[in-house]
């Protein structure tokens, strides 16, 4: 992708440089192949691990590459234009480990560098089967005793489910309402964690996504991250830097989309010459690219607030908002610039189409943005 | 063990690759350059036996300025640190000149064992480890598909390798110091990681002349060259291709010509 970069320092080229080299030579060749076999790669996750790319924005001192968001980013979005059920992994595998990383003890961060180094793989466990949207009224409840929580509920949609080694799960600890939910970190092991059946998703194969049914799963004490009806804070604010994760990984889809539109409007002829100089086209064309550029700018300008230490919140709403929309529909325009060969799978673009819709609905979905947007107005 | 690894900066063979118009060297300067693909399976297997036996893997190039970001490359999949032989006058050198330059670095290190790759992209010559074995004195294991080091305890080893030929392999020993090249049969190299890549900057490089290495430059370079390409033409464009009709024994045309390009 030929995307000038401005970047605040040498290592982070070299780091954009060897990202390239990685998903050039192990993402690319394979990401096809492993969609429609819907195929977790989870070797290539670790592969990333160590090379230092799942735990970027955190502190060297627990493993880390204390990489600001700026950059992290767009790490993600080069992932995401070779394959973006691994930038999704990647980005959701980092979440995972925010609670811990921000709000857990000196105990828990003991876990950080093989988090963070990709050893163990880490999910989310939000949303629930009959309410996502609205998460402050999840239901899946722990009840302390002694030196244990028990755990019983279920947990809806979640990502790795099956693969990950270790769950940050909100549920409810006290009352109703957002001060009544707390994190805890469970081990996939726990006996009564029990993830089902895969669900069927209309994209992103390659990436597991089921329910989890807690069965009375006993937790030990010391696993709750933050205090108690501290939850609903730790999940908003891990959600408010996973939004600019979706948000990279929307321009990274993005661009993929364009590129391969624009080379295979080069390439085709009708009516005596290639289309990209019908001018419906180009303008087509040039309009994507636009889009692209600027949902880039927004994810990346909303990156540097988060960076300096400034309120980012409603800024990463509005990245996600816009760039998951820009993916959506300049993916539905490639697979245009494609005619019917857009629509079959032997080129990508009908995979990107289906792939961008998820970005619309997960880490909150865009009226949810909207709504956070709104109310900040 | 002390280690060394021969590490070359060529044009990267995928790319387009040309010899310049005025002295029909390679083309350095425009060329888009990178680590010798054979020398990265090299380093591998430095880094591999140092992570079983311990002791220090050195990177060694000969080679102009900008080989030093092959340097850092090379440091960056986890060598300790690096020589890299720069002089002007070495521009043009031959395979002999040549080995005679690496041979006196490589005394500045004395290593047990020295391993390259068993080619260059760009030269191809594949003499550079007998030369250097010869002039060290010392055993040369070529074109290695598998490496065993025994170590002996007085910090000593016998080195055992499968020799890669076209119809299988040969074993062959050789106890320390001694010289071994490798095939990409060997390994499979590690990917540099972020914090190699960090840490590649901090590493030492010592960077040595030829007064350095006390060898004369009239020794070395186009002039001192026992052999120089006198001219050079652009290969020729590509023939059509050999179009094969079946007549009952296409099968039999396939697999002759597939073993008349050695495929079987
Ligand atoms: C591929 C995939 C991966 C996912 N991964 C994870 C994961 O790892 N962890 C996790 O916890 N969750 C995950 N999710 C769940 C995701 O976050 C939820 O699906 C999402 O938050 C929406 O919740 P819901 O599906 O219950 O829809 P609902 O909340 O029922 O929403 C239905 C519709 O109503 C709209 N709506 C709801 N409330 C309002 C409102 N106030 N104003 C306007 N419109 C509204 C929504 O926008 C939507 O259009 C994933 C989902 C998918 C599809």
């Amino acid at each position: 992708m030929g995307v000038e970069r401005l970047l605040p320092t040498e290592e982070a080229g070299q780091l954009l440089e060897l990202t390239r080299e990685l998903a050039d030579r192990e993402l690319a060749p394979r990401a096809a192949e492993y969609e429609q076999r819907g195929e977790f790669p989870r070797e290539l996750l670790r592969l990333l691990g160590r090379s230092g790319l799942l735990g970027l924005p955190y502190p060297e001192e627990y493993g880390g590459a204390g990489q600001p968001y700026e950059v992290y980013l767009q790490v993600l979005e080069e992932l995401a234009y070779r394959w973006l059920a691994v930038a999704e992994a990647v980005s959701v595998h980092t979440l995972s480990c925010h609670p811990v990383a921000k709000y857990g003890t000196e105990l828990q961060r003991k876990r950080l560098p093989e988090m963070l180094g990709g050893e163990l793989l880490g999910a989310i466990c939000l949303s629930e089967p009959q309410g996502g949207s609205d998460a402050a009224h999840l239901t899946t409840r722990a009840v302390r005793e002694g030196d244990y929580y028990t755990v019983s509920g279920t947990k809806a949609w979640i990502t790795h489910a099956g693969q990950a080694d270790f769950y940050s799960v909100f549920c409810r600890t006290g009352g109703p309402g957002a001060s009544g939910v707390s994190c805890l970190l469970v081990d996939a092991g726990t006996p009564g964690v029990l993830p089902q059946a895969r669900e069927r998703t209309m994209g992103l194969r390659s990436s597991p996504v089921a329910q989890i049914v807690f069965d009375d799963a006993r937790v030990p004490a010391d696993r709750l991250v933050g205090e108690e009806g501290r939850g609903f804070r730790i999940a908003m604010d891990a959600l408010d830097a996973g939004r600019l994760g979706i948000a990279a990984c929307a321009v990274g889809l993005a661009q993929a989309a364009l590129d391969y539109a624009t080379e295979y409007a080069r390439e085709r002829e009708q009516f005596g010459r290639p289309i990209i100089e019908f001018q419906g086209l180009s303008f087509l064309l040039a309009d994507m690219a636009t889009q692209v550029a600027a949902a880039r700018a927004l994810t990346l300008a909303a990156a540097r607030l988060k960076d300096a230490g400034r309120p980012f919140g409603v800024e990463a709403a509005k990245a996600k908002l816009f760039a998951s929309d820009v993916a959506m529909r300049v993916t539905t325009d490639a697979v245009q610039v494609l005619g019917g060969y857009g629509y079959v799978a032997d080129h990508p673009v009908e995979r990107y189409m289906r792939e961008a819709k998820a970005l619309q609905i997960v880490e909150g979905t865009n009226q949810i943005q909207r709504l956070v947007i709104s109310r900040a107005l | 063990m002390n280690i060394v690894v021969l590490v070359k900066q060529v044009p990267d063979s995928g790319a387009e690759r040309n010899l310049r118009s005025d002295d029909n060297t390679v083309d350095r300067e425009s060329a888009t350059n990178v680590i010798n693909e054979m020398d990265e399976y090299a380093i591998e297997e430095a880094l591999r036996i140092q992570e079983a036996h311990g002791g220090e893997v050195t990177v060694l190039t000969m080679g102009p300025e900008r080989a030093g970001e092959s340097i850092r490359k090379a440091l960056s999949m986890g060598p300790d640190k690096a020589v890299h032989v720069v002089d002007d006058a070495l521009h043009g050198s031959d395979a002999l000149a040549t080995s005679k330059v690496l041979a006196a670095a490589l005394g500045t290190v004395n290593p047990d064992l020295i391993l390259c790759g068993a080619e260059s992209t760009d030269g191809r010559v594949q003499v550079m480890p007998h030369m250097l074995a010869e002039r060290m004195g010392i055993a040369a294991l070529t074109g290695a598909r598998k490496l065993t080091v025994d170590t002996n305890g007085a910090g000593g080893a016998t080195l055992t390798i499968e020799r890669q030929t076209e119809e299988g392999y040969e074993v062959v020993t050789a106890s320390t110091p001694a010289v071994v090249s490798v095939w990409d049969t060997i390994n499979e190299p590690r990917y540099p990681s972020f914090k190699g890549i960090m840490a590649a900057k901090k590493k030492p490089v010592t960077t040595l002349s030829l007064a350095d290495l006390g060898i004369p430059a009239a020794e070395v370079g186009l002039a001192g060259a026992y052999s120089a390409v006198v001219e050079h033409a652009k290969r020729p464009p590509r023939q059509g291709g050999t179009k094969v009709v079946d007549e009952g024994d296409g099968g039999v045309k396939l697999v002759e010509f597939l073993a008349s390009e050695k495929f079987v």
